[in-house]
């Protein structure tokens, strides 16, 4: 009767006695699920954010070109983040600028700046699978990521670079995405991607992006300062690196809209 | 060489009560130099267009600073081209002077700038605010810095840009020894006005401009001078010259972009009132584009539109009866490729021309386009017969810094 007297704890008692039952029957595409929304969650409230991308291009012949951009992003309750990008090099796109809008269903909402002829221009997004600046990275691969946008399934446990990873594939739901599947690598403890494979459309092998040198930011929001893409099918690679991470300046809505746009620089 | 006539007082005034404390400004430098060699295919028309090639070279550096935390910011933009053969093309311009200054929900933008408007490709109806720097080239999309007060307001329901724009940039024209141009030549010292305030007339504008969905809509009025001059022939010491005069206009515009999957769908349509004429006209298409073609990372645009003009044959417009077919392929690669190829037939007077341009990046700070335009017309009613033997190639050379 003690027991009873707060409800509380017996809720908490059933769920005690009930919780094993409920893990023995996850299967492992419910595994795959829970550990993609605890890593959001793990996350989410970090309202807004500023950073500076360098991004290095490699051919096979390992001549280099660079790209610099910086970024400012809104985190959005239950819809997409919303973010704007301007391009500082290399110096003849110098101004141009990227608005979108993500949903985390159906396409997102984009539009480009393009300075020498002050113009802004609707593009249509659905292009997710073409590269990004001509560098390794797709387009769908720099978007923020979102529940919907994979169904998932649960792999294995195994040692990473950040301790103990889960291994989970996840499986593009956009019939637009150029991969048949990921394969995530995400440390337990903190749920940050270590690795992710990709494969094409035809499921074979196609690139291996790897994350190094995470910061905490804010007390709970990792983020990596490199970022490096290898294309096992080109030989081509792309190291894209990130710096004056800033969270939490008091961006809202009213900073992204095409008036923004046009002055992004 | 142009005119200029720049109206300091227009945003001196604001701008002093605003300038910076040295420590907090952000300045930078950035901009390009340009070298490009035409290559005529055929012998000129005219007399003083007696050569096939002509080179060319311009500069535009643009200056910028800001200050109060990024608040205030003051863009300079100058230009100048030096061309070999035609002393009207050899000119200078402020393509911009400006200050901006950002509020809460709005901007006030005050000086000589640019502003685009519009959504289709091969005709830029709706795009009324600058003059067309005609002396770049015949495509109509090189334009000289307009005079403006422009205030920007950001709503819920929209975008509301107010525009008083004290004083009038005339067009520029080929000269005498310019190519691309018509058989008598335009003497832009002669303007003449429909305005007694002549170029000093102040014109003002409004434009809403708003998202719904995959909805991107705008629609303006504008009031004052006409950008695009009647030409006279008036008889200057016994020799026939055309002479622009300008007329007061009001103008209604709209401009509408569906973006659907892959299918961008443009409409553009204007109402044009002036002393001489009161029309509708429209430019109107559809852009499909196939991504990763053949599982490469290339992308292929095909491009139609139709222009259409309801004064027909009357108008002193290029295109009243247009149909326009285009292909834009991109490569995406590190040194973005890509060509643009577009044909136009009028179906009036059963006339084509071609354009083809293609650009790459060379090195971190180059970048190289190859163009070519080729016209094809025998009917002297039809405007472009007199650019018939015009037909170019053109190189490009580009150096940003």
């Amino acid at each position: 009767m003690t027991l009873l007297n707060n409800p509380f704890k017996a809720l908490l008692i059933v769920g005690l006695v009930t919780a094993p039952t409920i893990t023995l029957a996850e299967t492992p595409e419910e595994k795959g699920l829970r550990i993609a929304e605890e890593a959001k969650a793990s996350d989410l409230g970090w309202q807004d954010m500023q950073a500076e991308m360098n991004m290095i291009l490699r051919n096979k012949q390992g001549q280099e070109s660079v790209r610099e951009i910086r970024m400012k992003s809104l985190e959005v309750e239950s819809d997409g983040d919303k973010s704007l990008s301007v391009f500082d090099k290399p110096r003849d796109v110098k101004g141009t600028a990227f608005l979108s809008f993500s949903h985390p269903v159906g396409a997102d909402d984009q539009w480009l700046y393009l300075p020498a002829l002050k113009r802004v221009k609707r593009i249509a997004s659905r292009n997710k699978s073409g590269p990004f600046m001509g560098s390794e990275f797709a387009y769908e691969d720099l978007s923020s990521f979102e529940i919907e946008k994979y169904t998932y399934k649960f792999i294995r446990d195994e040692a990473c670079d950040g301790g103990e990873c889960y291994v989970v594939e996840q499986y593009p739901v956009d019939k637009n995405s150029g991969y048949t599947r990921r394969v995530v690598w995400l440390d337990q403890e903190e749920y940050r991607p270590w690795k992710i494979a990709f494969y094409d459309r035809k499921n074979s092998p196609l690139k291996t992006l790897t994350y190094h040198d995470y910061n905490e930011y804010e007390g709970k929001h990792w983020r990596p300062n490199l970022m490096k893409m290898v294309n096992h099918q080109t030989g081509k690679s792309t190291d894209l690196t990130y710096g004056s991470y800033q969270f939490k300046t008091g961006l809202s809505d009213k900073d992204f809209n095409k008036n923004t746009l046009k002055r992004a620089r | 060489m142009s005119t200029l006539t720049l109206k300091p007082w227009v945003f001196l005034a604001g701008l002093f009560t605003a300038l910076p404390a040295q420590a907090d400004t952000y300045y930078e430098m950035s901009g390009k130099v340009t070298a490009d060699l035409r290559y005529f295919t055929q012998d000129a028309q005219f007399e003083g267009q007696d050569y096939d090639t002509n080179l060319s070279f311009t500069v535009e550096p643009e200056f910028f600073w800001e200050w109060n935390d990024g608040t205030d910011s003051l863009t300079f933009t100058p230009f100048l081209r030096v061309d070999e053969r035609d002393s009207e093309r050899t000119h200078a311009d402020i393509r911009e002077l400006s200050w901006v200054h950002i509020g809460d929900d709005w901007e006030l933008r005050t000086g000589l700038r640019k502003v685009f408007w519009g959504v289709t490709e091969f005709q830029h109806l709706v795009d009324v605010i600058n003059q067309t720097d005609a002396v770049e080239d015949f495509d109509g999309e090189d334009k000289l810095g307009q005079q403006m007060i422009n205030l920007s307001l950001v709503r819920d329901w929209g975008i509301i840009d107010l525009f008083l724009l004290p004083g009038f940039r005339e067009r520029t024209f080929p000269g005498e020894e310019g190519r691309l141009r018509a058989g008598v030549v335009v003497d832009t010292n002669r303007a003449e006005f429909e305005s007694g305030a002549g170029e000093n007339h102040i014109d003002t504008a409004v434009r809403w401009s708003h998202t719904l969905g995959d909805f991107d809509l705008g629609a303006y009025w504008f009031h004052g001078t006409n950008r695009d001059p009647k030409l006279l022939a008036r008889d200057i010491n016994g020799q026939t010259v055309l002479v622009p005069f300008y007329e007061q206009m009001d103008q209604l515009g709209f401009d509408l972009q569906a973006t659907i999957d892959s299918w961008l769908w443009k409409f553009e349509t204007i109402h044009r009132d002036t002393r001489s004429e009161n029309f509708w006209a429209a430019q109107a298409g559809l852009e499909y584009t196939f991504y990763g073609i053949r599982d490469s990372a290339a992308d292929m645009g095909v491009l139609f539109e139709y222009g259409w003009d309801q004064r027909g044959q009357e108008a002193d417009a290029a295109i009243q009866n247009d149909i326009f077919l285009g292909t834009r392929v991109t490569l995406n690669d590190a040194e973005s490729t890509e060509l643009l190829a577009g044909i136009s037939h009028d179906l009036d007077y059963d006339s084509q021309s071609v354009i083809i341009e293609a650009s790459r990046r060379f090195g971190d700070n180059f970048k190289l386009s190859i163009d070519g335009r080729f016209f094809s017309t025998d009917n002297p009613a039809d405007l472009s017969y007199s650019i018939r033997k015009d037909d170019h190639l053109q190189l490009t050379l580009e150096r940003y810094f």
